[in-house]
């Protein structure tokens, strides 16, 4: 590690620094043995997966781990030449928010919904500095400013929910630095934003780095976001610090396995650029049959409107356009990949062609319009079409037993006797790489990935010819990502499925697609053969999406 | 037998399970437990001042005002009050969940009708609700019932409605609906397990509450016709001689404490035990 300490005195200084999670069965560690620190103006990005202890790192650091669970066992913080580890609640207090300051992953939660912004900036100031009311107020404006914030003085009496989660990150960013601290602990802060947003407040923080002289620990789980922000970075796998070294080194000449295996595991946008389907992973499987002449999926001018009018006994709400116009045909073994920011009504379309919000237009799965079918007559056509949803966890019943879960499309369809149930599920398991003996446990036993591989047995128990998959793989790790892509391959190929596959990481869709479709605003701007779009994309907004997907080489740095 | 064994292990459920199986067995075995008979005024029940009998070997905890054994009306009593405490007070969770999850799960126009008639009733002092029905049908303990079940559902339904709203929106019913289940699955199978921990606090909180109901109903004459004793109407007997005395007040206040809090650990206990998302966790 001295190798890469320089002459002055690092800012933060971590030492041996061990956590303990109290759990019924005695302590676990959580963290251990962490050391690093962190140079004046220098970014160290914590790279890891989750349940790596990135983040009970950074909680240690602001003395804000939960004392019923998380507990530090040894080891010391030092900010500058202060001990953090034994400072009383009354000292910390002072050192966060002055001298430390974090950013939350997600802004809307992280600020107070009922306090207009301009009190909560000034809020910190007052705290930490003691100014007056009017001063504070001046220095809030300034720092609105500073994090480019159109009209901010309107922004001063606005609400959080009256702004959109790029700008609620750059408020969280102005309060943060509103108190010059020296360290700025930032945990995922792109995470929840969109991807052309997420390169905005990059941009914006190297920035405010140069500008406030403040040091920056940056938690993150995407390598894209470390190659462009870090200085330094260190890998953390199961609560220890397995890899430290400078950007350029470890992407280069990554020592350990486990960094060659995330870096591997990183879906590298134009990775495929050349070929025009998704790659093969079962060679022994028979070539794709030919495209079959009808598609199982025909949309025609899909128009899905929110609110409603207001009637008797109910208020109306002013109704929204989600989806306006959208049409397309997806072929059996096909992928059309559905790419757009967040409120670009990707889900939405999703959903609507599955009958499960109201829409207008022509829905045709297999042949059959389902505009106006009831739920009763949309039954059989469930068979042919599922769904696999973002967060795996939340999609399952958490008080049924996973064999249960799969079960049920099977009990809903009349499709097999007890009996054969249990055989059912057992293979389907198998199916997704699961082992039989998984039935009889619930969702939160398992791992994320798992938790996806049942849902995709849930959705294949009806041997369904086309699967609208709405962000799949978002919740999942890097290296589960993978797998679990894969898997979805496999079963394309062996059973012919059609994907409808909806997804905000364009890395990923260029992955898994035939055809790309962007949407933006309720519309599909541009669609094509996932060469056309990837490689000579017609669109401004396009190649504006493309262009701000963060490159996991440092050299090849697009922010200055 | 999974969920006995579980209880055993957790010394407050077990103590619970012990004084509510106490409770019952004494409120069915009564007659045959009980030294006296509960109606009867003794003539040496009374002192010859004619005062109550403090508790002594012949009478265990006392006599009442009117020369009753104070131990045999408690057994009977228990009778009483567990009917109203686990029967008035099951029916009010049951129709309370009943209506709370259609007009969580509907809403629109049954859902708005279901809640505007559930707040209205809210809005009526329970009490007076209590007095005008138990006025209008002749008084009886299975009308008393009737009558605490009718103005107790309405919390039950409240809650049970914002609990579903919830649920409705979670992700598993949105992957139920897109599997083709119906209405009838999601509801039963789907959100009234999600219900349950909300049914057995409120059911167990209830048996307090609803005892006491029971009592001030007796109390002013349109509960439990005298002299058939409830624990309630015990205590509101009495209340007036709280000072000379105080065992009257005292024997029938603990029991009533006691029935209620073991029901609530035992309760507790269910809950945790009988939820799938705590397996594992210890």
């Amino acid at each position: 590690m001295k190798l890469y300490t320089t002459a002055s005195t690092p800012v933060l200084s971590i030492r041996d620094l061990c956590v303990d999670a109290r759990t019924p069965e005695g302590r676990r560690r959580v963290l251990q043995d962490v050391s690093f620190d962190l140079n004046p103006g220098e970014t160290l990005c914590i790279a890891g997966e989750s349940g790596s202890g990135k983040s009970v790192t950074s909680l240690s650091i602001m003395q804000l781990l939960p004392k019923a669970s998380l507990q530090i066992a040894s080891g010391s913080i030092k900010l500058g030449d202060r001990e953090l580890t034994n400072l009383s609640n009354h000292a910390m207090r002072s050192v966060r928010g002055g001298d430390i300051a974090m950013v939350f992953q997600e802004p809307m939660t992280s600020l107070n919904p009922v306090i207009s912004i301009g009190t909560q900036l000034t809020e910190a100031i007052r705290e930490h500095q003691g100014t007056e009311a009017g001063k504070a107020e001046a220095i809030a404006l300034q720092m609105l400013d500073a994090v480019h914030i159109t009209e901010p003085i309107r922004r001063l009496t606005q609400y959080p929910h009256e702004l959109s989660g790029g700008m609620r990150q750059r408020v969280m960013i102005a309060m943060a630095l509103s108190c010059r601290p020296k360290v700025l602990l930032a945990d995922e802060p792109t995470t929840a934003l969109d991807v052309t947003v997420q390169a905005q407040i990059l941009k914006l923080m190297r920035e405010l780095k140069r500008e406030f002289g403040a040091s920056i620990i940056l938690i993150t789980h995407d390598m894209g976001v470390v190659a462009e922000m870090a200085d330094r970075v260190a890998i953390m796998q199961n609560g220890r610090i397995i890899e430290q070294g400078s950007t350029l080194a470890l992407f280069e000449r990554p020592k350990e396995l486990y960094t060659r295996q995330l870096l591997a595991a990183v879906p590298r946008l134009g990775a495929h650029a050349g070929t025009d389907g998704p790659p093969r992973v079962s060679p022994q499987a028979k070539p794709a049959d030919v495209p079959a002449p009808s598609p199982v999926l025909v949309v025609r001018d899909l128009n899905v409107t929110y609110g409603s009018p207001a009637r008797w006994l109910f208020k109306g709400n002013p109704s929204v356009s989600a989806v306006a116009d959208v049409s397309f045909e997806l072929r059996s073994g096909e992928t059309l990949g559905l790419v757009g920011e967040s409120g670009s009504g990707k889900s939405t379309t999703g959903k609507a062609v599955l009958g499960l919000i109201p829409f207008t237009g022509a829905v045709m799965i297999g042949g059959q319009n389902i505009a106006g079918l009831g739920a009763r007559q949309m039954q059989p056509i469930r068979r042919t079409a599922q769904m696999i949803f973002q967060d795996p966890y939340a999609s399952l019943d958490p008080r049924m037993a996973v064999g249960a879960a799969i079960a049920e499309p099977l009990i809903i369809h009349g499709l097999a006797d007890k009996g054969e149930r249990d055989d059912r599920v057992a293979e389907l398991l198998r199916r997704v790489g699961l082992l039989p003996d998984a039935a009889s446990r619930y969702p939160h036993e398992f791992s994320g990935g798992q938790r996806q591989r049942i849902c995709i047995a849930r959705a294949l128990a009806l041997e369904p010819k086309l699967i609208v998959a709405d962000e799949s793989v978002a919740a999942l790790d890097v290296s589960v990502r993978a797998r679990v892509l894969d898997l979805m391959l496999e079963l394309q190929e062996t059973m012919g499925l059609a994907y409808l596959f909806i997804s905000h990481d364009m890395a990923v869709i260029e992955r898994m697609s035939h055809n790309v479709a962007v949407m933006r605003s309720g519309r599909i701007l541009e669609m094509g053969t996932r060469r056309e779009v990837f490689e000579n994309p017609k669109d401004e907004y396009t190649r504006a999406l493309m262009a701000a997907v963060p490159i996991p080489d440092p050299r090849d740095r697009q922010l200055v | 037998m999974r969920v006995l064994k579980a209880m055993l292990r957790q010394p407050a459920a077990l103590f619970g399970l012990i004084v509510v199986f106490a409770v019952l067995a004494m409120a069915i075995a009564a007659p045959l437990i009980a030294p006296y008979d509960p109606d009867n005024q003794m003539f040496d029940g009374l002192t010859l001042e004619g005062a109550p009998m403090p508790p002594s070997s012949q009478f265990l905890l006392g006599t009442d005002t009117l020369g009753r054994d104070l131990f045999s009306r408690l057994l009977f009593g228990a009778r009483t009050s567990l009917v109203i405490g686990l029967v008035a007070n099951g029916i009010a969770v049951a129709v309370g969940l009943f209506v709370g999850i259609l007009s969580g799960y509907l809403r629109g126009i049954v859902g708005a009708l279901l809640m505007r008639f559930t707040d209205l009733m809210m809005a009526f002092p329970a009490l007076l609700l209590a007095i005008v029905l138990a006025a209008l049908l002749r008084p009886s303990l299975w009308i008393v019932a009737m009558v605490i079940a009718l103005v107790n559902w309405v919390q039950v339904a409240r809650i049970v409605y914002t609990e579903t709203r919830g649920l409705v929106e979670r992700d598993f019913i949105l992957a139920e609906r897109s599997l083709g289940a119906g209405h009838f699955r999601i509801l039963f199978v789907h959100i009234l397990p999600h219900l349950m921990p909300t049914a057995i606090v409120w059911g167990t909180l209830g048996i307090a509450t609803t005892v006491l109901l029971e009592a001030t109903l007796s109390f002013l004459g349109i509960g439990v016709q005298p002299p058939q004793p409830s624990w309630g109407n015990i205590i509101f007997e009495s209340q007036s001689y709280f000072q000379a005395a105080p065992w009257l007040v005292f024997f029938p206040g603990a029991i009533i404490l006691l029935t209620a809090l073991s029901f609530n650990l035992v309760g507790d206990a269910l809950r945790d035990i009988l939820d799938p998302t705590q397996r594992g966790r210890g």
